[in-house]
């Protein structure tokens, strides 16, 4: 690699001098704008208006982008925006998972807002070079660089025509060239995409950070929504910031002395309980898989099973034992403790361009495993390594990538398309060797992968209006939702987690609202309201760590000792203190949980107007597949016939004795088709929506969000 | 490898570790200033870092290194301060104060075991077997 020539290759297109600036009480007070059709660069202030009612993160990230755009905006038009934000508390080190990043833009899958938060160093050094907020706009027509040299305060846009695409070379490659040596490296973060990103529209955003053990760059991502198409579009190759002096106290924080104490109780808490608990820091959340495969929610060849004998060999313990290297501090960034960033080092590649190549492997994440792997009945623990490697470098969303190809296997499986339509790609279940051929298809921008980049909503068009499918048929096995594919649990026997899925914004994504357990496993939330109260809670609770550039992980994924004997467990009392003593040292506000929802529900409900600016967020956008609902075919019933007859008889009184598999198929999903249209008049009703899910006045009113420009959307549709 | 060896029995809690250290390292005769302390209970317990290095694999930033001598030393110029190294030292000897934003520890340097008046503490070797760290070279193979 000849870094050298590399950069003298470069060309200057815009240069843009700033004063660094100090941080007050985690906010910089501005945003960098950059325009990269007419290479502008400036900075905006961040108001107090903005401040008040949007917090930061995503909240910022929506706000520019409903100001960017209009109602016919779509993915790839020049005026869409790539906004990346982190919030008030990104870049404290004391309390673990504190360096997120929020990605927005109009997404090419779903042509409404997409979210994705996202570790690695770039939202922390963002901040800390003088900027809460980075806002691209735009289109270059060369592959172009932007670079923030946060030590000098200088913004570069620069044309980038020699250096890779692919995320793990092109990471090392920039951090090489911007970091002054070694000990420099973890200074320099980049957001780079990938070849794949440009020829499907799941691609990803992958964030660097430099692991100094390693010495390596490590990759994470903002996976959902192909944020990453978006980037490549604009043919930006990569972002690159540079800040060489982290300290702890960078934030100017309001009372540091409760951040370290929450902080130091919290690492305690992890050294003293992880290894009894969920074993985070050894494998990360891929500590589920046998978990999920055992309460059957394990999606298994496209969401029709919830289990496999096969599991066995993909079990955590197996990338334990076998290829995730343990005991090396695994933090996305730094202070966090619960190290869920998991690696397998020096992995050996089977297939396609780096075959042969050993590399460092990040993950597998439980959706990874679950999606590459499972749900496309792929149990080899080598091919969901190989497969979540490609996929990163190519930047392409491990989780649509996986519910696509399922969604192929089926349909090759059933003869709805064949080996002519994949161009002689034998697409059965389970064939390794064909799912990371189409990733090497999406990555050249040929052959049937092209296809499946497309993503579930319109392969279902296509397989329809082309080759002549079953519409009805292909709506009920094709896990998507607004054109967004669904991520990997199994919802069909949980109502809860039905409208945890279906009752986005963005489309069914587990980062809303996961109820499973709560619902199928505790019971927890029997009644409607109690299942509407727990879908109004919890997205809006998880919707904050977005808005602060929190990491989610660390609020359950391991729990106080004590914390069976509380009043509500599955809500972490102490963890919720915990994130609103260290707000109140960072901003000096002194949250209750009553305000803390009222945040998020300010941005959530900003967001749903926003998607029905779009056109795309009423109660038919809603509507789920049947495929996550209940049984779409004979022998997905009869693999739970025990269980479905028994709802039969005892919820619906319909004997099922005597019945076929057909009849009593009509009836469960007559009940359950009901059941979810109940659960969506009690879901609105509790968050102040209409029947047809729209925000009502009233709601905006006690929301302090009277915007003008919210209730023109609106306002005809009370 | 060398570290500040411990006799609790001996201990009379007089507090002179403490205020030496505190005094030394940071101009300020106090307790939760002090790398070792001393319990209030009836019972004394010393608590000071035996050099063990659990801390040097958690730090992010590899901030924390062994000397040639065997001692644990933060480098405080490179410290981030997220203090990972206090939550998950075995024998909570990593300090936090407030007034810093790095953590600090013993470095047996002595000082405390020459104002000792019934050598309850004392610098010790130990078998660099005992050192705790990982071998990154051997895990990473480069």
């Amino acid at each position: 690699m000849n870094i050298k020539n590399m950069k003298e290759n470069h060309k200057l297109l815009a240069e843009y001098k700033y004063e660094l600036g100090e941080i007050d009480k985690g906010y910089t007070n501005r945003t960098l704008y950059v325009n990269i059709s007419d290479n502008t660069i400036n900075s905006k202030p961040v108001t107090e208006m903005m401040k008040e009612k949007f917090v930061g993160g995503k909240g910022f990230g929506l706000w520019y982008l409903w100001n960017a755009t209009t109602p016919t905006t779509r993915w790839d038009d020049s005026e869409n925006e790539i906004i990346i934000a982190g919030g008030p508390a990104c870049g404290i080190t004391q309390y673990a998972g504190t360096g997120k990043s929020l990605v927005c833009s109009i997404s090419p899958l779903t042509d409404i807002p997409i979210d994705s938060n996202v570790g690695g160093y770039f939202g922390p050094l963002l901040k800390f070079s003088g900027w809460d907020a980075l806002e691209i706009q735009g289109k270059s027509d060369k592959d172009i660089i932007v670079y923030i040299d946060g030590n000098n305060g200088i913004v570069t846009i620069e044309e980038a025509p020699l250096e890779a695409y692919d995320a793990h070379i092109l990471g090392e490659q920039l951090t090489e060239m911007f970091a002054d040596n070694e000990e420099d490296k973890r200074n320099v973060a980049v957001v780079t995409a990938g070849t794949g990103a440009e020829h499907s529209r799941f691609g990803i955003l992958n964030f660097t950070f430099y692991d100094q053990r390693r010495k390596t760059t490590r990759l994470k991502q903002a996976g959902r929504g192909g944020i990453g198409t978006v980037f490549r579009n604009k043919k930006l190759k990569a972002l690159i910031v540079k800040f060489s002096n982290v300290k702890g106290d960078l934030n100017n924080t309001f009372e540091q002395s409760i951040i370290n104490k929450t902080g130091i109780k919290y690492h305690k808490e992890i050294h003293d309980l992880d290894h009894l608990q969920n074993n985070m820091r050894k494998i990360g959340t891929a500590n589920i898989i046998e978990v999920m495969d055992a309460y059957d929610l394990l999606p298994v060849m496209n969401f029709q099973y919830g289990s496999h004998p096969d599991t066995e060999k993909i079990k955590s313990t197996v990338f334990i034992e076998k290829y995730l290297t343990q005991g090396v501090q695994d933090g996305c960034w730094y202070g966090c403790s619960m190290a869920c960033a998991k690696a397998a080092d020096n992995f050996l590649l089977k297939t396609g361009p780096y075959k042969g190549h050993r590399v460092t492997v990040d993950g597998p994440e439980y959706e990874n495993a679950a999606g590459l792997g499972a749900n496309c009945a792929i149990f080899d623990p080598e091919a969901i390594l190989e497969l979540n490697f490609y996929c990163d470098t190519y930047g392409i969303d491990t989780i649509s990538f996986g519910t696509a190809t399922a969604f192929a296997m089926e349909c090759y499986e059933r003869g709805i398309i064949n080996k002519e339509i994949t161009e002689g790609l034998e697409l059965n279940f389970g064939n390794f060797y064909s799912s990371v051929e189409l990733l090497h298809q999406m990555s050249k921008g040929e052959g049937f992968g092209t296809v499946v980049g497309q993503g579930v909503n319109r392969m279902k068009k296509l397989f329809v209006e082309k080759y002549g499918a079953n519409e009805e048929f292909l709506f009920d096995i094709g896990m998507e939702q607004k054109g967004l594919e669904y991520s990997e649990y199994g919802s069909k026997e949980s109502l809860a987690q039905q409208g945890g899925y279906g009752l986005t914004n963005k489309g069914p994504q587990h980062d809303e609202a996961w109820l499973i357990f709560m619902d199928m496993v505790n019971n927890q939330i029997p009644t409607f309201e109690d299942k509407a109260e727990a879908l109004h809670y919890y997205p809006m609770f998880r919707t904050w760590f977005g808005l602060y550039g929190f990491c989610k992980l660390p609020w359950n994924d391991i729990v106080p000792a004590d914390n069976k004997y509380t009043d509500e467990p599955a809500k972490v009392p102490e963890h919720v203190q915990n994130y609103l003593d260290v707000v109140y040292g960072v901003t000096g506000r002194k949250l209750s949980v009553d305000d803390m929802i009222k945040e998020s529900e300010r941005v959530y409900n900003f967001q749903r107007i926003f998607n029905i600016r779009m056109g795309k967020g009423l109660r038919k956008d809603d509507r789920i597949p049947y495929r996550s609902m209940g049984p779409v075919t004979k022998e997905e019933y009869e693999s739970r016939q025990e269980r479905y007859d028994t709802q039969l008889r005892e919820k619906i009184g319909y004997a099922p004795e005597g019945k076929t598999t057909e009849e009593k198929m009509a009836a469960l999903r007559e009940y359950r088709e009901n059941q979810y249209e109940k659960l969506i008049d009690a879901v609105y009703k509790r968050r102040g929506w209409n029947s047809n899910g729209v925000p009502t006045l009233k709601h905006l009113k006690y929301l302090n969000l009277e915007l003008p420009e919210l209730m023109e959307v609106i306002k005809d549709l009370q | 490898m060398k570290y500040l060896a411990k006799d609790d029995s001996k201990c009379i809690q007089c507090g002179a570790c403490e205020s030496i250290c505190s005094k030394t390292y940071f101009k300020e005769d106090n307790p939760e200033k002090s790398c070792i302390q001393i319990n209030k209970e009836d019972t004394p317990e010393i608590n000071v870092c035996n050099q063990c290095g659990e801390c040097i694999d958690i730090c992010p930033v590899m901030a924390i290194k062994r000397d040639k001598l065997g001692v644990v030393r933060i480098d405080k110029k490179i410290c981030v301060g997220c203090f990972m190294c206090v939550g998950f030292c075995p024998q909570l000897s990593m300090r936090q104060h407030d007034d810093y934003i790095e953590p600090f520890k013993c470095i047996a340097c002595g000082l405390c075991a020459k104002e000792c008046p019934t050598e309850a503490i004392y610098i010790a070797e130990k078998s660099d077997e005992e050192a705790k760290e990982m071998p990154l070279d051997k895990v990473f193979n480069k």
